[in-house]
This record gives C-alpha cells, sequence and structure tokens, in this order.
C-alpha cells in the first residue's frame, strides 16, 4: 500500500481501517493508526500486568531464603526471575504504545496504577509456594491465555511466551503440594491450610461479575478481551477441583457441587467485600508491598544516576576521540 | 533424603578426608554466597538487576549443589547435599569469611562480588586441570559462568567508581568495607596441600587476581585498600558473628521437619 507520510489521511479514514482491521482478526502494531481510547486501554492494562509481574515476586521472595531444600531453592529463585522477566517484557510492550518504564513505574510508585490484588496476601508458610503455584498462577494462565490472541500485536506475543513459562510454575506449584500432601501429617495440614486460605482469592483474580465490570464491553468490542469474568471463573473452577482430588487436598467451599444439569462445578457465593476493601489498599500486605518497592527505587536511585553519569562521560569521551580521529 | 539431626557429631570436626573437606568448603563459599545474593530479590535498584543478582546466586547454588552432592558421595556417610546444607552448624562451615558478610548496599554487594569472582575465575580456569574428574568437568562449565559474573561486577565498579561522586564515594567504601576479608582467598591451607594435583594452592591465584583487580580499581578511578585487620580461619570452621544469622534463617523450616521429604 502506498502511504503518504506528510499528509495523513482524515482520521474518519483511518478509523475505518481500524475497525475493519479489528473485524479481520488482523494484528494491530505500534505504527498503526488506533484509537487514543484504545491506546489509554491498553496501556492500563499492560501497565496493570506488568506491575503485577514485578510485585508478585515480593511473596514469593519472601520464601528464597527458607527453602527447604536446595533443589527447592532453586527453582524458586528462577520462577522469581522469571517474573522479574516477565515484567520487563510486558514494560517493552507498553513502551511501543508511547509511555517510558519509569513514568509507569512512576504511576505504581504513586499509587495511580495498580497490581494484581492478589499479591497483597502474605505468604505464611512454605505451602504458600505451592498453592501460588497451583492456584494464583492457574488463575493466571486462564486469564491470560485468551490474551495470546489480544488484537494489539506486541501484547499478543509477549503473552505467548509468558503463558509458556506460567504453565511451567503451575506445574511447580502441583507438585510443592502433592509432594507435601504426600508427606507428613504436619506437611500435609500446611498444603491444606495453604489451599483454605488462597482458594476464595484466586476466584477472585477473575474480577467482578461481569454484571459490575466497568471495562469488559469496550474491550471485548476491541479484541482485547475474549471471554467473560465469570467464564474463565467457571473454567478454572472445572478444571481445579479434579486436580485437588489427586494432590488429596479439600477445596474449602462446603456449596461446591458437581452439577449435572450445567456440566460444571456449581460454587458458593464470593465475599465481593473483601476484594473492595483490597482494592481500596486495606489488604494484609498492601502497604507493606508498596514500601518495599519504593524502598527498592529510592534507594537504588543513586546507582542509576552513577551510571547514566558514567554512560554520558564515555559517550562524550568517544566523540571527542571519533572527532580527534 | 536427609540425615536426622542427633547423628550430627557433638563437637564440631574437620571432614577427615582432604578431598571432603575441599569440596565443602568451595561448596559452603558458593552455597554461602547465593544465600546472601538470593537476599537482594526484590530489592535491587533497577529489575534488570533482579535478574542478574538472581542469576548469579543461581549459578553459585548450581555450584554448590555439585560440590555438596560429591562431598556426601566421597564422606560415604549418608549425607545428601541437604544434609550438609541444612544439619550443619556454624563451626562446621568451611567458607571463607567473605561470602558470609551482609549485603550492606549496592557498592558494598559489587565489591564483594568483584573481589569473589575475579577469585572464582582464577580457582576454576586452574581446577579445569584438576585430576579429579568432578572438580575438571564442573570447572569447565562454571568458568563460564564467573566470567559472566566477574564481567558484570567490573561493569558496576566502574559505573559506580566513576559516575556521580556520590557513587564513587559509596563504591571506594565498599571496597573498604570488604578488603579485610580479600587475604583469607589466598592463605595457604592444609587441605589443598594435601591434595596436590586435584586442588589449588591459593597462594598461586593471587597474582593473576592482583592483576586483574587492580587494574578495575584503577579505571573506576579508586584506590585499592590497605586494610589493618584481616579475616582468617573460615576454612577452619572460626566464622564472623553474621553467619550464625544467615543459617537458621536458611536451615530453620527443614530442621523443623525432621526426615521430611520436601
Amino acid at each position: 500500500m502506498q502511504v503518504d507520510v506528510d499528509t495523513p489521511p482524515p482520521v474518519e479514514e483511518q478509523q475505518l481501517r481500524f475497525d475493519r482491521m479489528i473485524a479481520d482478526e488482523v494484528r494491530i502494531e505500534p505504527r498503526d493508526w488506533m484509537p487514543e481510547g484504545y491506546r489509554r486501554t491498553l496501556i492500563r492494562q499492560i501497565a496493570q500486568h506488568a506491575h503485577s509481574e514485578i510485585i508478585g515476586m515480593q511473596p514469593e521472595g519472601n520464601w528464597i531464603t527458607r527453602a527447604p531444600s536446595l533443589r527447592r531453592k532453586a527453582i524458586l529463585m528462577a520462577k522469581v526471575q522469571d517474573e522479574a522477566g516477565h515484567g520487563l517484557y510486558l514494560y517493552s510492550a507498553a513502551e511501543t504504545l508511547g509511555v517510558d518504564r519509569e513514568e509507569l513505574l512512576d504511576l505504581l510508585h504513586q499509587g495511580k496504577q495498580k497490581y494484581s490484588s492478589i499479591f497483597n496476601y502474605p505468604t505464611l508458610t512454605w505451602a504458600d509456594m505451592g498453592a501460588i503455584g497451583w492456584l494464583v498462577d492457574g488463575a493466571a494462565i486462564m486469564n491470560q491465555v485468551p490474551l495470546c490472541r489480544c488484537s494489539y500485536g506486541p501484547y499478543g506475543r509477549a503473552m505467548v511466551r509468558i503463558c509458556k513459562e506460567e504453565s511451567f510454575h503451575q506445574r511447580q506449584g502441583f507438585e510443592i503440594l502433592h509432594t507435601l500432601s504426600h508427606g507428613t501429617p504436619a506437611q500435609k495440614a500446611m498444603a491444606q491450610d495453604a489451599v483454605d486460605r488462597f482458594w476464595w482469592p484466586s476466584l477472585m483474580m477473575f474480577g467482578p461479575p461481569d454484571s459490575a465490570s466497568t471495562h469488559s464491553a469496550q474491550s471485548t468490542a476491541w479484541g482485547i478481551k475474549r471471554f467473560g469474568n465469570d467464564e474463565l471463573r467457571q473454567r478454572f473452577v472445572d478444571m481445579t477441583v479434579p486436580q485437588a482430588d489427586v494432590l488429596g487436598l479439600r477445596i474449602p467451599d462446603p456449596d461446591l457441587r458437581w452439577d449435572e444439569a450445567t456440566g460444571h462445578y456449581a460454587f458458593g457465593a464470593i465475599d465481593w467485600d473483601e476484594l473492595d476493601r483490597i482494592i481500596r489498599g486495606d489488604g494484609p500486605c498492601n502497604a507493606q508491598r508498596m514500601e518495599r518497592r519504593r524502598t527498592a527505587h529510592e534507594e537504588g536511585a543513586w546507582v542509576r544516576d552513577s551510571a547514566d553519569a558514567y554512560a554520558r562521560k564515555h559517550a562524550a569521551a568517544a566523540t571527542t576521540t571519533s572527532d580527534a580521529a | 533424603m536427609s540425615t536426622p539431626t542427633t547423628s550430627r557429631p557433638q563437637r564440631p570436626t574437620a571432614p577427615a578426608d582432604p578431598l571432603v573437606a575441599y569440596l565443602v568448603g568451595l561448596g559452603d563459599d558458593a552455597l554461602i554466597l547465593a544465600q546472601r545474593l538470593g537476599e537482594w530479590i526484590t530489592r535491587a535498584p533497577q529489575i534488570e538487576e533482579d535478574i542478574a543478582l538472581g542469576n548469579i546466586a543461581l549459578d553459585l547454588l548450581g555450584q554448590a549443589r555439585v560440590l555438596l552432592s560429591h562431598a556426601g558421595e566421597v564422606e560415604g556417610a549418608g549425607r545428601d547435599e541437604d544434609a550438609l546444607a541444612y544439619l550443619r552448624d556454624e563451626r562446621e562451615f568451611r567458607n571463607v569469611c567473605l561470602v558470609e558478610i551482609p549485603n550492606g548496599d549496592f557498592a558494598v554487594t559489587m565489591a564483594r562480588q568483584l573481589v569473589f569472582s575475579a577469585y572464582q575465575y582464577e580457582l576454576w580456569t586452574a581446577l579445569r586441570n584438576s585430576t579429579e574428574p568432578l572438580l575438571a568437568d564442573l570447572a569447565a562449565k562454571a568458568v563460564k559462568e564467573v566470567t559472566y559474573h566477574r564481567d558484570h561486577a567490573t561493569q558496576w565498579v566502574l559505573r559506580l567508581g566513576d559516575g556521580t561522586d556520590e557513587g564513587h564515594r559509596r563504591m571506594q567504601a565498599g571496597l573498604d568495607r570488604v578488603w579485610p576479608y580479600v587475604a583469607e582467598l589466598f592463605a595457604a591451607d592444609d587441605v589443598a596441600a594435601q591434595l596436590p594435583g586435584v586442588a589449588v594452592d591459593p597462594p598461586s591465584l593471587l597474582a593473576p587476581w592482583t592483576a586483574y583487580v587492580e587494574d578495575v580499581v584503577a579505571r573506576a578511578t579508586l584506590t585499592v585498600p590497605t586494610p589493618t585487620w584481616h579475616s582468617r580461619g573460615g576454612r577452619r570452621g572460626l566464622h564472623t558473628e553474621h553467619l550464625g544469622h544467615l543459617l537458621p534463617e536458611m536451615q530453620h523450616l527443614h530442621r523443623a521437619h525432621p526426615g521430611a521429604r520436601w
């Protein structure tokens, strides 16, 4: 196609072309025209996702120094490192939309952008490393697999790689719980306690019911969101309940039962007040997670400044040398 | 599976077999520094450094696992890597004191890393010719890893030393903090002396280490410290007070469930 770079076509025409690409499931790429709302929605969502990876390092990082075997220590360290890597891919994907990582981190540190509320729960025992892998990463995968087909190219491609690593993490979590639940009585109790604490928060990870979700309709029309929150939550429950049987662990929901009529598991009511409270900042670890992040950033400022000064000094020296040559 | 804690000796004893002692010493160096570097994760100055420090820690942990596992096999008393890592007390650890000192700020950590990675670079380079096949094999792999660790630390010492005034001041303070622990790395060692061809004589590593490190320090516009006191005795189980705080954190969960599998 011939493109006249000096005089872009009128907005109406660009909007039509964008709508056609969305309708035809053609990926939108960074240089394509896009409506401002689409760009803003993606920046918000990708940034929130990146922040979740970075904040999500903390609950698991909490157990690196205490992992009960050297093999588990190595696996956990590698996992937390993967999460940092996911954060970096996602910040890079957001940067293709015309923001930079520093701005996004500032918004996180100022509390103006959010991260997944699940990371505001504490990791109190080693078994929480299993429950996070099995349940939290399991729920994340359920949410993220459809994002591999997101209409925005860089986000979709980042998600392909992230989902592969997440499914590895989920299996590791399952294996931690399986080992514990087949270990000593104390280990099995530790595993059950972790599942008891992480089950309901994991169901909340899919967001409020569709009837109360503010961003869903437009995101679906733009090909960013593919399935409703309730549908994904149901799929997660259907996938997870049989796995709990294999683990020999109980799902802490007295109302959970197989519903022959629907072909799905029916489950009890979710305490949405709890999620609202944590989103408002009143969760057990909100303040702690943000403080750790801000402190790391502030205490690292002199390191980043010195690296910048060194780079400038040596770039200047290189220029002077090449001028002289 | 780990040996129950009750089978530990009442008093700290050096392993009778010098090969076991040597493997445990090198393994403990790697294990304890991996533990320290693991403390940085989620606290680093930028996300790339969370990844890099995690990478270095993982490499060191990998080295430690090979060394301790093999030490357990040679010893033949049924101790595996976890029994050695989790069920020994501080007087039984054989690491040099350098690796156990607290992380301090990023400059202290990078100073320690430059010193240690440059030391490990010379060590593993020499051990590629060890007559002990396991050590030679591990050395071939480890030398590649520590080449990267040494380069990473070098780049940071340069950026901090030759960047801002604050960076320079802190980097010099970092070198000053770490240098008392340098001489111990190169002290003559009875265990190594009993293993000709297998082990490396630590004093032989000093000259190439000094050439490399002093060049980096000079390029970073910093000064090589001349400490008044020196650590000694880590290889004999005589440690700083810091190790007694690091070990309980690392070991408590494993010890709380004797005989459990994880």
